[in-house]
């Protein structure tokens, strides 16, 4: 647990200091809702659609992150000085998890808003607490398998492209769930509670890459 | 050392067999399909092919967790061969599925049949398979991440079914579906020893990958030891583990 403290403090440090990945993140899921409103040619959307692009969105600027999560590690020796250390390997995965899901919660803290201001037709209010909870569940799938993915790809020669091309398939179930949890949240006067069914597919998502993922990890640091 | 072609030809010769009698009752004895006809003799080979693919993705799955157990490379050049395997017939059920999709509703691409969309998903996967494995260069590394993407990769096999056939809201009215009684007796007949045959096939092909695969790695290893390093052409940067 400790250890985990200090990896993710580490991380998050870095961030503060360097401000190299949040801003991208935010910056092009803004830019991404005025590529929407100029590709569908709509001022407003509402109902699944927007639920599909706001999902879509912060699946690609998820991605952003996903690529740059272990470039730190593997560029200047984090990788070795961590295995040299004598902690729980584990650890490193909880701690990148944790830091990639607290980015992306950042993430949708600015750019949520900024979807209801410049694209969403309903007002955001009454959906707000089942979008949180739909939000958040997709987050953990993003941050779980980001982080394995990210794991995976950072030891390839061409790891900007292995990352996407592995991690969206595998995220594809996550975004079905958060997209269609949050279509019926988004549609004018709309329901205030996600449907329950896609609730219980992101959860059990959730937990079974949360174990997988636990189980598989330490192999991907075996050097 | 193990020997890959024992038993070959007999299964070979079973495969070619079953095979023959498979596609002898898809076209003498299994009945016509009321609704779509002939075309729907397809489904004896695209259903067959499907279920074998998955099976082969998850069989490269669990030999992949038998590497990660082990280390024993044996096992990571097996769970390659069945992927690789698995990837061909997932292939050749794309092709079907689209052709039967086209005459049965009339679309090369029906997105409301959730057992297609969820296999192209997954062969969107593990498409990435052999170009994750080729841009990894020390081979060790190699087979403990494409093991790894093995074992992951066949976990989101089922789950992905889940996610998708939850994902329609109301299923394509299917003429034939594999837990429903509504399959005529003739047709299950046709139906398990089409699916009979394609399995053997694919343990065929499994197993003939492997016993050139292996022959070649002891040839390269004989000649090594009797005429030197010299005398074997290093090996190219491959996807694939030898």
């Amino acid at each position: 647990m400790r250890t985990v403290m200090t990896v993710l403090r580490k991380d998050l440090l870095l961030e503060l200091r360097g401000f190299e990945t949040l801003p991208a993140m935010i910056l092009f899921a803004i830019v991404t809702f005025v590529i929407f409103h100029f590709g569908l040619n709509r001022d407003t959307i509402d109902g699944q659609l927007a639920a599909g692009v706001l999902t879509v969105t912060l699946l690609f600027a998820a991605m952003l992150g996903i690529n740059r999560l272990f470039v730190a590690e593997r560029e200047q020796g984090g990788f070795d000085a961590f295995l040299l250390a004598p902690v729980d390997r584990s650890a490193l995965l909880v701690a990148k998890a944790t830091a990639l899901f607290l980015f992306l919660v950042v993430l949708e803290v600015i750019a949520v808003p900024a979807f209801g201001l410049l694209l969403l037709g309903p007002s955001l209010g009454h959906a707000l607490p089942g979008l949180i909870a739909v939000l958040a569940l997709g987050d953990v799938a993003l941050a779980v398998i980001g982080t394995l993915v990210s794991a995976i790809a950072v030891q390839t020669r061409a790891r900007d492209l292995i990352g996407p091309i592995i991690g969206l398939p595998l995220l594809l179930p996550a975004l079905i769930g958060m997209a269609r949890g949050a279509g019926p949240l988004l549609a004018a006067h709309g329901s205030s509670s996600p449907p329950g069914r896609w609730v219980a597919i992101l959860a059990l998502y959730d937990v079974v890459f949360a174990l997988l993922s636990y189980a598989v990890f330490d192999f991907l640091l075996e050097d | 050392m193990t020997t890959y072609g024992r038993g070959l030809r007999g299964l070979s010769l079973a495969a070619a067999a079953t095979i023959t009698v498979a596609l002898a009752l898809v076209f003498f004895y299994a009945p016509l399909d009321t609704d779509q006809g002939f075309i729907q003799k397809i489904f004896y080979i695209h259903v067959p092919l499907a279920i074998t693919a998955l099976c082969g993705f998850v069989f490269g799955g669990v030999l992949g967790a038998m590497y990660l157990r082990t280390g024993d490379r044996k096992w990571d050049i097996r769970s390659y061969v069945a992927i690789h395997m698995a990837l061909i017939f997932g292939v050749g059920t794309l092709l079907t599925g689209t052709i039967w999709a086209k005459a049965s509703w009339g679309h090369w691409w029906v997105w409301s049949d959730p057992t297609l969309t969820s296999f192209l998903i997954v062969m969107l996967l593990f498409a990435t398979y052999q170009p994750l494995r080729f841009s990894i260069e020390d081979p060790e590394r190699q087979s403990r991440y494409a093991s790894v993407f093995a074992v992951v990769a066949g976990a989101f096999v089922p789950l992905n079914f889940i996610a998708v056939r939850a994902a329609q809201q109301y299923v394509h009215p299917r003429v034939l579906t594999l837990t429903g009684g509504n399959l005529p007796g003739s047709m299950r007949l046709t139906f398990l020893v089409s699916l009979v045959g394609i399995a053997l096939l694919y343990t065929t092909l499994w197993k003939y990958e492997m016993a050139a695969k292996s022959t070649r790695m002891q040839v390269r290893a004989l000649r090594r030891a009797l005429l030197g390093e010299d005398s074997v052409v290093p090996l190219k940067r491959s996807a694939a583990p030898s």
